[in-house]
């Protein structure tokens, strides 16, 4: 009887042959993720009997949810992060500016296939486009992390998903995601598993790869999997050579002996078989990720706001397809461009698509979350309507309660930053 | 032993940015009046300012869904609210809740009795509640959870001298 990766994994974790969905398990992850709220768990931490770090080389901490700081408030909690890092002496810690930590993880090798990450972050499924096991978690219990190294941990039921086909240019794995969750539901896999596989997915670029499993957190996901292939060792080589120049060869070795594999004939699997070819371009209605429906249907809705990035859609294919659509073209919308890190702003420097989107009107913001979660660096005023290739599009995400939010990929949204109005980017042309 | 409470009816799929919203995250985060003061803001406006002590909220399904931010669970603990009952919970949230401290029972059927200003009846041991002369069973708490919610939550409990921590969520 075979078993899902994500039974695999956390079974080699306890020191046990197999394990079955619903037991629960004293996990002991290899990377402990925070960001800005490390400030908050550092306060929490110092309330604990406890007084060392367990595991001070497992910690990954990463400014990046409200950079550069806004308020003065801002600046200290990050002043108060550095001071510990240093005195605690961690050396995964990424500055402001560095990009979000889900995508900095990814390039600088933090996380890699067979491992395990649990984060106070609820996009920390994230890591699975390569082929590790992440989890989101409370603030309380990563500071219990940071002081005891283990966490409880139940095994998840899996649905997998397999993917045939290929989709048509121009549509996105955003698309995809989008489509999933209108079907599925905001819950349609809550505390599951979702592991991708078919021929489908081989199809997929890897910065594909990396929006769909990021979004499996709106599906109710504990964490999401694409095993690890050709492209993703390709991938991860050039990767580590590019950010690890001393020890990419130990780095890739270790991800190669630790890689793990799902069993064809796992158990306790639920199994959903989806067309690449059927994927239309969708957009997300608010207030709720499940408001689904067809870019078409929405064709003429005004949009004061158009904004690409996050850990969902900042990557290089998403500013270059955000690129292609805006080149030659004026904006008639507002344009905010967030790359997910500084390695994406220096790799569409390189590549021009900042010159075309800037050269359109498009502002540039520093790598980081920018307003998606309403903080700072592009909120909105009562009223707007923003069309935004983030993650959500719940009521007050982007700071305000009386505005709109549609999700779309970034080509959407760069087509209706151009039209002022949502858009299909195959219409832009007959729009105008 | 039971116990009576007001009852805020909720629906399906509240998430946490309408709980608390992201803009406070950094800025708001152990004062408990500023907490309280912003508890639903973005969901009902009408309901920071008129909890009470030992009030519970009923919701759909998915309740807690979205960002992992704690203070969606701490806000409505500094609001002094007693329990959440849902039909189901959205999994980050309901390990928070547990680790804070705040009673979260699962309860099929109960969104569909529920009404904001009603009273409902909790009866923890029997795992029971009652609203307008309809009972409904919940399951009890896995053992290792329940230590924990008593304790406080999971600083109270590794504070106490708890070898490990553990829960069944
Ligand atoms: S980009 Fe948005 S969803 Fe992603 S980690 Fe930052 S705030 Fe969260």
């Amino acid at each position: 009887m075979g078993a899902s990766f994500s039974q695999k994994v956390l079974a080699r974790n306890v020191g046990r042959a197999q394990v079955q969905p619903g037991e629960v398990l004293d996990v002991t992850p290899d990377v402990v993720l925070s960001h800005d709220n490390s400030a908050a768990i550092i306060r929490i931490f110092r309330q604990l009997p406890q007084k060392e770090l367990r595991y001070p080389e497992r910690l990954a901490i990463t400014l990046d949810h409200a950079v550069p700081p806004p308020t003065p408030q801002h600046a200290q909690n990050h002043a108060e992060i550095r001071r510990f890092v240093a005195e605690q002496g961690i050396q995964q810690f990424f500055e402001m500016g560095r990009g979000i930590c889900h995508q900095v993880h990814c390039e600088e090798g933090v996380v890699g296939p067979g491992m395990i990450l649990l984060g106070a972050d609820s996009h920390s499924p994230h890591c699975g486009w390569l082929g590790a096991f992440g989890a989101g978690v409370g603030r309380t219990e990563v500071a219990a992390l940071w002081a005891t190294g283990q966490l409880w941990l139940r095994v998840p039921e899996t649905l997998r998903i397999t993917l045939t086909g290929r989709l048509a240019p121009g549509v996105m794995s955003k698309d995809l995601a989008l489509q999933l969750i209108g079907r599925l539901g905001a819950d349609g896999a809550n505390y599951m598993a979702v592991e991708f596989d078919g021929p489908g997915t081989v199809t997929l670029s890897a910065d594909m790869r990396a929006a769909l499993v990021n979004m499996m957190a709106e599906m109710g996901a504990k964490n999401a999997f694409i095993a690890p292939d050709d492209l993703t060792w390709r991938w991860l080589e050039t990767q580590l050579q590019r950010s690890r120049p001393d020890d990419w060869q130990e780095r890739l070795s270790m991800f190669r002996e630790q890689a793990i594999l799902p069993d064809a004939d796992a158990v306790g699997t639920q199994q959903l078989d989806m067309a690449l070819d059927d994927v239309v371009p969708v957009v997300s209605c608010p207030h709720r990720v499940d408001n689904t429906e067809p870019v078409t249907a929405l064709t003429g809705t005004r949009v004061d706001l158009a904004f690409i990035g996050t850990c969902t859609n900042g990557r290089l294919e998403d500013l270059a397809a955000a690129a292609e659509v805006v080149r030659g073209h004026r904006l008639r919308a507002r344009l905010l461009v967030i790359p997910a890190s500084s390695q994406v702003l220096a790799d569409a420097l390189a590549a021009g698509y900042l010159a075309d989107l800037i050269e359109a009107g498009a502002s540039i913001g520093t790598p980081g979350c920018g307003p998606c979660m309403g903080v700072h660096a592009g909120v909105l005023a009562p009223g707007e309507v923003c069309i935004s290739s983030a993650n959500r599009n719940f009521r007050g995400r982007m700071g305000q309660r009386e505005a709109e939010i549609y999700l779309a990929n970034p080509a959407v949204v760069a087509a209706s930053a151009v039209a002022g109005e949502i858009v299909h980017p195959a219409d832009l042309l007959a729009w105008e | 032993m039971r116990s009576r409470h007001r009852i805020w009816a909720y629906g399906d799929h509240v998430n946490t940015d309408v709980i608390f919203p992201g803009k406070f995250t950094y800025s708001v985060q152990h004062d408990p009046a500023a907490l309280a003061s912003h508890a639903l803001e973005d969901l009902d406006p009408t309901f920071a300012s008129s909890v009470r002590l030992g009030d519970v909220i009923v919701a759909g399904r998915n309740w807690g869904n979205g960002s992992s931010r704690e203070q969606a669970v701490t806000c409505l603990l500094a609001c002094g609210l007693r329990a959440i009952i849902a039909e189901s919970f959205a999994r980050i949230y309901y390990r928070n809740a547990i680790n804070n401290g705040l009673l979260a029972l699962t309860c099929p059927g109960v969104s569909v009795l529920a009404q904001t200003g009603l009273e409902l009846a909790l009866d923890l041991e029997a795992g029971e509640l009652e609203i307008g002369g309809q009972t409904l069973q919940f399951a009890p708490l896995p053992p290792s959870v329940r230590h924990i919610v008593a304790a406080g939550g999971l600083i109270s409990y590794l504070q106490a001298g708890a070898g490990k921590q553990e829960g069944g969520g």
